[in-house]
């Protein structure tokens, strides 16, 4: 059997917004469109990808929180409807989806044997996560893919950003071994927004883009500073500074899945790809592409 | 009328095991043990809502109050989602939730209902309701937890939601659903080897309990951000549901409270506690910090600088002065300063006769609904709905403070400054309030009024 790979690895940000603007017919709620920024950078991604084989998604949603170790979805089939209990009147999406539970296991069971805390999730009456759902169908809206769901596992919240991290870098060679054992070309997504402060209030409608941008200059900076070292392969100083990032910029990044999917890759040097950026309700959102299936085998 | 009341207020932990598992470790049958005892209590009671603060549901926008009248679905815990299912058809009082949410945005606060189909109900709040109210006894009305929200801004919540618990002349049931300590195990651990996570989480959390047995809830409250540095792993929100809690019981000290259980469930401190409001004959303590009406935080920061809804002491006029004192006369801290020498009021015989009322709000001066115009004299959106509103509080402090009351009003002059932009909303808040007491009324039109606000009232009552 061939070794599996990851084809590619993606940044890509989860607000409701972004599939609410596409009007897809799985979701409810009906928009005149909007942040059309980052869903023309959804749009350049999946035609970077069009020719590109792959047999599964991996990705880790910070929306599926677990305090206690890391989950996989053990479930093969998740049908059911999502509604964002933080943005209904924007995501109610009816999701009809296959879960590689084989690839999914494999993972969980190399992470179990370095020594992490993990756990399949095999109730049927679970509930994917939204963050999950809008980072797929952007990348991904035939949904002809089966996936694997990682949750997010908060060791932030009950150690630090180090901790985090030291965690994640080793979830993510245990995926790319996993991978690299299933013989499967994987694509690989990380579910996330960059700065995370959001506006608490809501425009009517919401897709009014006249009021739409960064809470503040300092966020702008993280994440221009952020996206500069993705475009420049410096994966590492991305870690490096991680907890200054996570704190300074309240960023997403602190539910792991940009360490996750960093680590899985090797901690590239190669360049990233900026497919788009945008602001949704104020925080900060880039669209990145890794497109490992180009570098080679060293 | 306004005859509503807390007659009840618990809090209860959050985690599932007590409906699934509660078999499975003797602490925590004792906690089911205690929801039980809180249910059988409930029902001893003419308890006509519960009221649950549920912190495992955060929001973004403000705050999202439930308002489907039957929330269907099924709940799995994203941790402990081996444990099993639970199957929940709740009832839901929309018509408490649609005013809540309306009373929030009369005092300033973000809010919006949610009502959609298959909408995921938290964990906490489906725990709560499914031991506390099996069959859905009485309706509930189910409130998020701001992420961003400050003390000021959720003791403001309390205060609007009591407003409509006031003005439905409910009976209701006040419920913080939270851990006190809550950090959990990060491994998986065996029924048997549950523990509370370590001996500081467990001194601070008999500390806490040692209050709350006292009835000591406000200084619970004051001590939220302690016991949140010292107890509480950050995750999204924080220790916020005391300020709620305290706030829906007018910030008292001297409840009577009693301990149900207290158990470790994964290692978070589970606690089941009554507080009724009886006073235990202790005596309030002193409240320091202070007491806010409205709420004039970081909200309508997506609006331009020429639509801020929200005025700033330096938009409020001329000089105040302090209410004049004299024979007859009747003041109190509680309404705004006059800007001229006058009292509040002034009794008659049996009538009371008061000054021309508006909206500013005493203390920080703020007029809810913002000012009509900028100390440059330009223009600003305002909303006459809330400017209303917050006239009608005014003047029901000053008739309590004559000891009388909003339903012995007899008659009223108001005074708008633009008729065509402000009269309708003007008039649906005066039918949903005034209006039901039904005394005369006449409506002017007038160039203007002392300070930046639309709308002025002048009032007789009967003591």
């Amino acid at each position: 059997m061939a070794k599996g790979s990851i084809v590619a690895g993606c940044l890509a940000p989860h607000p409701p917004h972004l599939v609410y603007a596409e009007n897809p017919e799985q979701n409810e709620p009906v928009s005149e469109g909007g942040w059309e920024q980052l869903r023309w950078g959804y749009e350049r991604l999946r035609e970077s990808l069009k020719d590109v084989d792959y047999d599964v998604i991996v990705i880790l949603s910070p929306h599926w929180q677990t305090y206690i170790g890391t989950h996989f979805i053990g479930v093969e089939k998740c049908v059911s409807k999502s509604v964002d209990p933080v943005f209904p009147n924007l995501f109610r999406f009816n999701y009809d989806l296959t879960i590689d539970v084989e690839l999914a296991k494999a993972i969980h069971d190399q992470a179990k044997s370095e020594g992490m805390s993990v756990k399949m999730m095999e109730n049927p009456d679970f509930r994917v996560d939204y963050g999950t759902l809008v980072s797929c169908h952007m990348v991904r809206p035939e949904w002809d893919k089966p996936i694997v769901s990682i949750s997010s596992n908060r060791s932030l919240s009950y150690y630090s950003v180090e901790v985090m991290q030291e965690m994640m870098l080793e979830l993510g060679r245990s995926t790319a071994k996993a991978i690299e054992e299933s013989g499967k070309k994987c694509l690989l997504i990380a579910s996330n927004s960059l700065s995370h402060r959001h506006f608490v209030t809501e425009t009517n409608p919401p897709e009014d883009m006249s009021k739409e941008h960064i809470t503040s200059h300092a966020m702008h900076l993280w994440d221009m500073r952020m996206i500069e070292l993705m475009r420049q392969g410096k994966s590492q100083q991305i870690i490096d500074e991680m907890p200054e990032f996570c704190e300074q910029a309240i960023a997403e990044t602190d539910g792991g899945a940009l360490t996750w999917i960093l680590s899985a890759m090797g901690v590239p040097s190669e360049p990233a790809i900026l497919h788009g950026y945008g602001t949704i309700i104020g925080t900060g959102n880039a669209i990145m592409e890794w497109p490992c299936r180009t570098w080679g085998d060293e | 009328m306004m005859s509503g009341e807390i007659i009840k207020s618990l809090i209860v932990p959050a985690h599932p095991h007590p409906v699934l598992c509660p078999e499975k470790n003797e602490g925590w049958q004792r906690v089911r043990d205690a929801f039980d005892e809180a249910r059988k209590q409930i029902e001893e009671t003419d308890a006509d809502l519960i009221i649950i603060y549920s912190t495992l549901w955060p929001s973004v926008i403000g705050h999202q109050i439930q308002a489907d009248p039957n929330p269907e679905w099924v709940m799995v815990d994203a941790d402990f989602h081996d444990l099993g299912s639970i199957h929940y058809s709740l009832k839901i009082d929309t018509e408490f939730a649609n005013a809540w949410n309306e009373a929030n945005i009369a005092r300033g606060l973000e809010s919006r209902t949610v009502s959609y189909q298959g909408f995921p109900i938290d964990v906490g709040s489906v725990v709560a309701l499914e031991l506390l109210n099996p069959g859905n006894r009485i309706p509930a009305v189910i409130c998020s937890t701001n992420v961003y929200s400050n003390r000021a801004e959720t003791t403001v919540l309390a205060k609007a939601c009591m407003d409509v618990v006031k003005a439905q002349g409910k009976k209701a049931v006040a419920v913080s659903v939270m851990s006190l300590s809550n950090r959990m195990f990060t491994e998986p651990i065996k029924p048997e080897e549950d523990r509370i996570h370590s001996l500081k989480d467990d001194e601070w959390n008999q500390k806490i309990l040692e209050f709350l047995s006292e009835g000591r809830l406000e200084d619970i409250g004051q001590l939220s951000r302690t016991i949140h540095d010292q107890i509480r792993v950050k995750k999204v929100v924080a220790f916020k549901p005391m300020w709620w809690l305290s706030a829906m019981n007018d910030n008292r000290n001297d409840l009577s409270g009693n301990v149900l259980a207290y158990e470790p469930i994964h290692g978070a401190g589970a606690a089941v506690v009554v507080l009724d409001p009886e006073s235990n004959g202790t005596g309030d303590k002193e409240y320091d910090e202070d007491d806010v009406e409205f709420y004039g935080g970081d909200r309508g920061v997506l609006d331009s600088a020429e639509s801020k809804s929200n005025a700033s002491p330096s938009n409020s006029g001329p000089e105040l002065y302090d209410p004049v004192e004299g024979k007859n006369a009747v003041n109190t801290n509680k309404a705004p300063k006059p800007v001229g020498a006058y009292p509040h009021a002034r009794r008659e015989g049996d009538l009371i006769y008061l000054s021309g009322v508006g909206p500013r709000q005493p203390g920080d001066n703020s007029i809810p609904g913002g000012p009509i115009k900028d100390s440059n004299g330009n223009p600003l959106n305002y909303d006459i709905k809330a400017q209303t509103r917050a006239v009608v509080d005014n003047i029901s402090r000053i008739l309590e403070e004559a000891g009388s009351s909003l339903d012995k009003v007899i008659d009223v002059t108001s005074f708008l400054v633009d008729m065509d932009r402000d009269f309708a909303g003007y008039n649906q808040v005066w039918a949903e309030t005034l209006g039901k007491v039904g005394p005369t009324r006449t409506t002017l039109a007038i160039r203007a009024l002392p300070t930046p606000i639309a709308v002025e009232m002048k009032v007789i009552a009967k003591i």
